[in-house]
């Protein structure tokens, strides 16, 4: 535990917060303050700064471009969980939320916040190990440390971390976009593009500029969506990161074949995984098991492996070939 | 009225806890009162080179800053021994900050004191420390080649190594043997309160609030450190957030508190943060056991090999004992057991809830699960048909019950009629399967005298006194309960008194001992009052009762009444108020037979346990358990069952979740806070069933009482490992057994 002496300020509209945070070189967004406090107190993040975001109007969840839903950047995980908009047209999503954390969590998390979490690798928690992502250059602890739990998936020579949001895994599938609002006027992110993986950077893990802020995500119409599922796999039965988790949405015409395929997976990817191989593997092909375990064969065709995370590449072809057989059934 | 002992009385302090006035430790309040932190190396092995005070000093707040240059040196450093002994406890046989040497990662180089525990903590972290480095030595992968045979346990208290009869050649003419291999993660206790020590001096005296499960402990080693008289020691401790064992002994930051505490001149509340409560009071160790059993093909055990490897630290031969109960539960004329030890990177491991006990049955009760599968035979009847009437030395068990809790348990759980066969019953994607293991942990009579304290006042009010330490365990109504019934009152006229080495004296209530020990203090004092306040209304001429002979007089509710006329009587405060007596007192004393009583000495049970295993992800979960435990006397069945009932958790958690290593590069353990060492959630409990066999037991006590503490957890584990092996056909080697072990077929072999 650490306590620095810091200074905080509430913004009172979006322009306040921006010009706030991108004009402190040491500053930071606090919203639920789940992963910020956390990581303050681990003293990981430094900030001399917090701008407090959760005055600002961005809590809401409306329509956009008939059937899809704009949430606003301050809406709580677990308001979200529950919308009946949500509910209905997403329903994967709904149960990444509910999945995700705990009640006491979700209730304060946000979903702007939720996207810019990080990981949950004990070396860049420790505050002191080498470590990449928390200080550049450093090393990477991990790769010949305890690793159990790291990615197998896009990761690089400079860093093996597994990113832990469930409900991104649901929006990368739906291929959500992040707006916000820069020092630079506003922009669009496609949801991939946001997560960055660790290349030779791991410290970057988005394309935000300094005190540009989250201010919605938008989750565009699927009518596919409307029977997404979301499995989580982990060690305990409850309030635990995911060992592995899918998300699918599929339809299977009447041929049998599959017409139409959004899989994501959680727990295995430096980044919220969409699972494109697999996806392009079985559109308009069989959806049976034999396909489905090509399909995840074919994702994991370059996992990188460590002795210890070796497991769980088994562990999520299983899980994926269940999934989608228990889907088609 | 009826006797209170027995019955499922509510917690007496459970509106204190509640409603938060009961305070702990670390919410004591005092004038002045500041806060330490202590700083952990951040390496495992090497040297403090430098320590910049600098930025520290100029933070703001800080009144002082100890290290290894101005920390005094220790009186004198006690070995470590079982504070179950009753002597200077210290977790371990070192002392920080008494030179520039590190031993462990996390081992105290600075303590920061300051106005508030934010200003102590940003000056800690402005501490520029830096280090040589060695390279770390910490995991038995690292150290195995440097194993060597332990001679003694605990302090030279146990010899490391029991053997008898000729185990090689019983093994070499077995008709049929069974050998396994395990390897075991470490544990950490993790009690919600995390240890912390207030201290305060009034001139040569030092008062420490502690969180420890013995003030007595505390006192002993505080005083033996700072070479000053026990007399001017006085420790207290009301209310305990749990210890499980990490409380059991005496750990450096209690003794750094004092100093802290004289270093700036005013009180100190030192508390371990939660991350250092992983590198400041032990864990269970990482280990390896080895099993071999040969046994005729009738099912009798002819030979028992069961030895253990451990990590330990450089100062102490320290290693749980795995082999207390395989020497006895089960009858064997050749039996070896012994242990190994790597000195390492680590501080000294400490007790974890059914220290020795916990791991050497899981190793004993799994290999039995395997013996009866090459049998051919119930795992139920191998273990009664094995079970004898006594000891390893051939002493009578003081009570027994084994054979009845394993018949009890069968029925509750309705093990009757179960196909054998692995891998037969799935229901989806889950395999489902069910097991059994026996449970067994010793009775330790290591201990000194005990005594409390029984007061009644002119009004009938009682008081009675030891210095017993509330933990969570119910010691407050449970002796409550003792006193009530020994001294023939009310339960709501008396109040016991305890958490104080001002007290009577009972010691440290660890292994399971606390109730036996504290009731028997108790009861002895409670009864030695009543009779003397007996004695003195059958000698008093004026007294209703006078010159009956003390025998016909019975007590109940603060009445004393003849038993041949009950018209006849008067109460306690009649007697007092009439002889101007505003109280009366009476000391109980209670003398432990002794380790060498002609005793078997044993609490038994059984565990039972259905699981669903995940058949592609080897995820396992938990269906149900049932628990059945021969205790001897339950003071108080709703507490007793919520002990047995969260040691059986303990063993679901340690079967499934709880594991920690350490990191072979740093030497630091890989997990320090409750969101990575995982332990179960509600959603990972099933239903639990604990029920009690009844045995009578006149060794251990006055009240035949013996602990419920610990063997809950024995046993619960192995019932669990062997229902994955009914459910997949893989013996688990491994704990805990997560889903790779599982899928990969159970560990190491
Ligand atoms: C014990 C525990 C268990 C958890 N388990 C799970 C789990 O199972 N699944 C899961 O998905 N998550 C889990 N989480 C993570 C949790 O979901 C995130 O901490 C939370 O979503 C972060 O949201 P917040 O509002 O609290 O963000 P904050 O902590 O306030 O902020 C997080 C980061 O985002 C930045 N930020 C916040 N808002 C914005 C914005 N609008 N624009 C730009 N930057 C912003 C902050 O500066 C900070 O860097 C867990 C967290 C904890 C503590
Ligand atoms: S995996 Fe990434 S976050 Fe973890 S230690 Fe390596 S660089 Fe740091």
């Amino acid at each position: 535990m650490t306590m620095r002496p810091i200074t905080f300020f509430r913004a009172g509209s979006i322009d306040e917060a921006v010009a706030a945070v991108s004009s402190h070189p040491d500053s930071a967004f606090l919203a639920g303050g789940t992963t910020e406090i956390d990581l303050l107190r681990l003293n990981v993040v430094q900030p001399t700064l917090l701008v407090d975001v959760n005055d600002l109007p961005l809590t809401y969840l409306e329509d956009v471009d008939d059937g899809g839903v704009r949430i606003g950047a301050m809406a709580r995980m677990s308001d979200v969980a529950r919308a009946p908009r949500i509910v209905e047209r997403y329903p994967g999503m709904s149960q990444a939320l509910l999945l995700g954390a705990s009640e006491q969590l979700r209730n304060m998390a946000s979903m702007g916040g939720n996207m810019c979490q990080r990981t949950r690798c004990s070396y860049f928690r420790d505050g002191q190990s080498p470590c990449n992502k928390r200080e550049p250059g450093s090393g990477c602890s991990a790769l010949t440390g305890i690793n159990r739990g790291h990615a197998v998936l896009g990761t690089s020579e400079q860093c093996i971390a597994t990113h832990p949001s469930d409900v991104a895994v649901a929006l990368v599938a739906l291929d959500a976009m992040i707006r916000t609002i820069g020092p630079d006027g506003t922009n669009a992110i496609p949801i991939e593009r946001f997560f960055l993986r660790p290349a030779d950077t791991p410290s970057i893990e988005h394309p935000l500029a300094h005190g540009e802020l989250i201010v919605a995500i938008d989750v565009p119409a699927l009518p596919v969506a409307r029977t997404s599922r979301y499995v989580k796999h982990r060690d305990r039965a409850s309030y635990e990161f995911a060992l592995v988790s899918v998300f699918s949405a599929m339809r299977v015409d009447d041929a049998g074949n599959v017409a139409e395929l959004r899989l994501a997976l959680g727990g295995v990817g430096t980044v919220p995984w969409r699972a494109h191989r697999a996806e392009e593997a079985l559109i308009g092909r069989p959806a049976t098991p034999e396909n489905f375990a090509a399909a995840a064969d074919a994702e994991f065709a370059d996992a990188r492996t460590t002795p210890m995370n070796e497991f769980m590449v088994t562990f999520a072809k299983r899980a994926i070939v269940r999934e989608l057989s228990e889907v088609t059934s | 009225m009826s006797p209170v002992v027995g019955k499922p009385v509510n917690r007496v302090d459970g509106p204190d806890k509640v409603t938060g006035t009961g305070r702990y430790c670390g919410e004591i309040v005092l004038p002045g009162l500041a806060y330490g932190l202590i700083v952990g190396a951040a390496v495992a092995n090497g040297r403090v080179v430098s320590i910049d005070e600098t930025a520290a000093r100029a933070a703001g707040g800080v009144f002082g800053i100890m290290t290894h240059r101005n920390t005094p040196k220790v009186a004198n450093q006690p070995r470590l021994i079982p504070s179950l002994a009753g002597q200077p406890a210290p977790g371990e046989s070192f002392f920080p900050m008494q030179d520039d040497v590190v031993h462990y990662w996390g081992q105290p180089v600075a303590l920061v004191v300051a106005d508030s525990e934010e200003a102590a903590a940003h000056a800690a972290a402005l501490l520029d420390i830096t280090y040589e480095p060695g390279v770390p030595v910490a995991t038995i992968a690292d150290g195995r080649a440097s194993a060597t045979q332990a001679k003694t346990l605990f302090g030279g208290l146990m010899p490391a190594t029991d053997e008898r009869g000729d185990v090689e050649g019983a093994l070499a003419a077995a008709e049929v043997t069974v050998d396994a291999t395990y390897h075991f993660a470490a544990n950490h206790h993790n009690p919600l309160e995390t240890s912390v020590t207030t201290a305060q001096w009034d001139g040569d005296r030092v008062t420490l609030w502690d969180s420890t499960m013995g003030v007595r402990a505390s006192q002993l080693t505080v005083a033996s450190l700072l070479g000053i008289p026990l007399s001017d020691v006085r420790v207290i401790t009301h209310f305990v957030g749990g210890g499980f064992g990490s409380k059991a002994m005496v750990w450096p930051h209690v003794t750094l508190a004092a100093m802290a505490a004289r270093h700036v001149g005013r009180p100190v509340r030192l508390a371990l943060t939660r991350p250092q409560s992983f590198t400041s009071n032990g864990h269970r160790e990482e280990q390896e056991q080895r099993i071999t059993l040969g046994a005729g093909r009738d099912g009798r055990l002819t030979a028992i090999r069961h030895r253990k490897l451990s990590v330990t630290s450089p100062f102490d031969d320290w290693a749980e004992p795995a082999t207390g109960v395989s020497t006895q539960i089960y009858g064997c004329d050749n039996y070896l057991g012994d242990h190994q030890l790597i000195h390492g990177n680590t501080m000294t491991p400490t007790f974890t809830r059914a220290p020795g006990e916990s791991l050497g049955s899981f190793t004993l009760e799994t290999a039995m699960d395997r013996l009866a599968y090459e049998l051919g035979m119930d795992p139920i009847e191998l273990r009664i048909m094995n079970h004898p009437p006594v000891d390893n030395h051939g002493n009578p068990w003081s009570s027994d019950g084994m054979a009845d809790c394993l018949r009890r348990g069968a029925d509750l759980f309705g093990w009757a009629g179960r196909d054998p066969t692995p891998g037969t019953r799935q229901e989806g994607n889950d395999l489902i399967g069910t097991g059994v293991a026996g449970a067994g942990y010793p009775v330790a009579f290591m201990m000194p005298v005990q005594h409390a304290r029984a007061r009644i006042f002119h009004d009938g009010s009682v008081v009675i006194q030891t210095s017993a330490q509330e933990f969570g365990i119910g010691v407050t109504t449970s002796m409550s309960q003792v006193g009530a019934d020994g001294l023939g009152v009310d339960m709501d006229v008396l109040r016991f008194e305890a958490g104080d080495t001002d007290l009577p004296n009972t010691t440290s209530a660890v292994g399971s001992m606390g109730a036996t020990m504290q009731s028997s203090a108790v009861h002895n004092a409670a009864t030695t009052l009543r009779n003397d306040l007996i004695a003195h209304a059958v000698n008093d001429g004026k007294s209703p009762l006078h010159g009956l002979s003390p025998s016909s007089v019975k007590v109940a509710d603060g009445r004393m009444t003849s038993t041949l006329d009950p018209s006849i009587g008067e109460s306690y405060a009649d007697l007092l108020q009439r002889n101007r007596l505003l109280d009366m007192e009476a000391l109980g004393s209670w003398t432990p037979p002794g380790m060498d009583t002609p005793h078997g000495l044993l609490t038994f049970g059984a565990q039972f346990a259905e699981v669903a295993v995940d058949k592609d992800l080897g995820l396992v979960r938990v269906r149900r358990m049932t628990g059945v435990f021969a205790p001897g006397r339950v003071l108080n069945p709703k507490l007793a069952r919520s002990q047995l009932l969260g040691g059986m958790l303990w063993g679901l958690g340690q079967a499934l979740l709880e594991g920690n290593q350490i990191d072979r590069q740093s030497g630091r353990w890989a997990l320090n806070n409750l969101g990575e060492y995982l332990v179960p959630v509600h959603a990972d409990i099933p239903d639990i069933q604990v029920d009690f066999v009844e045995v009578e037991d006149d060794v251990v006590g006055p009240l035949g009482v013996k602990g419920v503490g610990e063997v809950g957890q024995v046993g619960a584990a192995a019932a669990i490992a062997n229902a994955v092996f009914h459910a997949t056909g893989r013996r688990m080697n491994e704990l805990p057994m997560t889903a790779e072990v599982v899928m990969n077929g159970g560990g190491p072999g």
